[in-house]
């Protein structure tokens, strides 16, 4: 009766689960930007969060299923509060969450039956763009250090496009933010995002003790506003290009669905 | 790290212990050796040659709440350090001070910040006001074996409450009792001295910087009269340690800003030792 799979084939298929559940979800942006590192979720829930905060310069964003991601993000706010306890605060590092998430992730996606449908990102933001830290893991542990931009959850690629298309090193809360916005309205052609219904919050390095902010829906709405208004007016040249004038190209959705 | 993670589940422990958003709880289970109440006190009584902090004091005003506290340890007869700092930032809306054996109660701070801090964070809400004086009840209770033992630490906490818009101020007993007091407080071995100044000085519409001021003089009268409080030192410019706690969070006073107000009240006593006088009738 029970039938032979082989290991590849086993793990064919649950990366293939995994990455249909992660494709189901709403996409979430983490980008650099002149002052830290800004997330941005399609998420209206002002409860259910897909950013939070770790520590005093480290972030989470996460996409997938919410109860497994929750229960990474309460073990990782463990992690770096027994370190910080025992050591010091500058002792809790992106790059150690990471190293414990990426065991913690491929154990179960090698040893259990289900794989966790999630897909994370931990930034640290340092005291300039060059010692900002983002890496991205993925639900069978793999690791990857980012720089500038990272889409996940949802039409990923999609919205990867939008952001390559329009981000700008060194842009300012404003601009990055509006970029945000537009990639993630790339995953529809007709979705148009309100500020009620993101999750916004930055990393800024010029705060103090804990770095972590999240932005109201007003003041979502401003800077959202102010990147409009300066577009507008002639401001950035790429900025206004995509501003409505010339349409960006969105195509080969179909691709990456298997 | 790696020695906890023994594999029982489906995660190491760090994601599978106790469904709790308190970190001393946690901790007990992660790692105990690490949580001050878990330790044996000591067969005999502590001599004096471990540090003492000493007086802390605490003025309420409308929309806030001031704390202050002395620089000296001592050790017995000796001055163990001129510069300690007793009071600290809890979190962004309260602030904790502590008197007693120093070394257990910068310990048991620490816990306590850590503490609201992951609550805030795995919970999404900040504890309210009584909850925060409430935890830390229980960390000095746990403490009371070592008090027995004479190591005893008592702290002061001052917390913001956003609902009532006004500073609160929570006084302790070695063995827990949690106190909540009106306009003002006094903590530590001048304290009583202190708390007369403080009678004498304080009223009910104090300005946030005249709440600083009736402050550090009432400190300086504490270290008029109790060879354990240390005065503003002028000459090495070690000046108390003023926080406040408002509606905008808690800041810590600029060593500027400390510096005129220290060097303002020991002008003024140079006219009248005794500091400001109150009107007879």
């Amino acid at each position: 009766m029970p039938f032979y799979v082989s290991p590849e084939q086993q793990m064919k298929d649950k990366a293939d689960y995994a990455r249909k559940g992660i494709a189901r979800g709403r996409s979430v942006v983490v980008l650099q930007y002149d002052d830290g590192i800004l997330f941005v979720a399609d998420n209206p829930s002002r409860a259910l969060h897909k950013i939070s905060e770790i520590y005093d310069r480290i972030a989470f964003a996460a996409v997938g299923k919410y109860n497994e991601f929750e229960n990474l993000r309460l073990g990782g706010v463990r992690y770096a509060d027994i370190n910080g306890y025992q050591y010091d605060r500058r002792d809790v590092t992106a790059r150690g969450l990471a190293n414990v998430y990426a065991q913690s992730l491929g154990t179960i996606f090698t040893e259990t039956a289900k794989p966790y449908e999630v897909e994370l990102v931990v930034a640290e933001v340092g005291d300039d763009a060059e010692t900002d830290q983002v890496y991205r893991l993925t639900f069978d542990g793999s690791v990857a250090d980012e720089h500038g931009y990272v889409a996940m959850g949802g039409q990923a690629e999609a919205v990867a496009q939008s952001l390559k298309d329009g981000y700008r090193e060194g842009a300012p809360l404003a601009e990055a933010l509006r970029t945000a916005v537009r990639a993630l309205e790339a995953q529809d052609s007709d979705r148009r995002l309100e500020a009620t219904s993101l999750e916004v919050a930055v990393l800024d390095r010029n705060r103090e003790h804990r770095l972590f902010k999240r932005l109201s829906a007003a003041r979502i709405g401003d800077l959202l506003s102010a990147a409009d208004g300066s577009a507008g007016s002639g401001g950035a040249a790429d900025a206004a290009e995509g501003e409505g004038s010339k349409p960006e190209p969105k195509q080969k959705p179909e691709s990456d669905e298997d | 790290m790696a020695s906890h993670d023994s594999y029982t589940g489906r995660l190491p422990g760090l994601f599978a212990s106790p469904d709790t958003s308190s970190f001393t709880e946690f901790l007990g289970a992660y790692s105990p050796e690490l949580l001050p109440g878990g330790r044996t006190p000591p067969a005999s009584r502590a001599g004096d040659d471990i540090p003492h902090g000493t007086t802390i004091v605490t003025v309420g005003f409308p929309g806030g709440v001031v704390m202050a506290g002395d620089r000296r340890a001592t050790a017995g007869n000796v001055i163990a350090q001129r510069d300690i700092e007793k009071v600290f930032r809890a979190d962004e809306f309260s602030a904790i001070a502590i008197a007693g054996t120093a070394g257990i109660g910068i310990e048991m701070v620490r816990l306590f910040q850590v503490e609201l801090e992951h609550y805030e964070k795995r919970e999404g809400r900040t504890l309210s006001v009584e909850g925060k004086a409430n935890r830390l009840a229980t960390m000095v209770r746990q403490n009371l074996g070592m008090a027995m033992q004479g190591l005893a630490v008592v702290p002061l906490f001052a917390g913001y409450d956003e609902e009532r818009n006004e500073g609160r101020i929570f006084s302790y007993d070695p063995a827990g009792g949690r106190y909540e007091e009106r306009d003002f407080h006094s903590i530590g071995s001048g304290s009583v001295f202190a708390r007369g100044a403080l009678k004498k000085l304080y009223r009910a519409d104090l300005s946030a910087e005249d709440a600083a001021l009736v402050c550090v003089q009432s400190l300086y009268d504490a270290a008029d009269d109790d060879s354990a409080t240390g005065g503003p030192d002028l000459t090495r410019r070690i000046f108390p340690v003023v926080a406040s706690v408002t509606s905008d969070g808690y800041r810590r006073l600029g060593e500027d800003e400390v510096g005129a107000l220290a060097q303002a009240v020991v002008d003024g006593r140079y006219d009248s030792p005794g500091g400001p006088t109150a009107p007879l009738r």
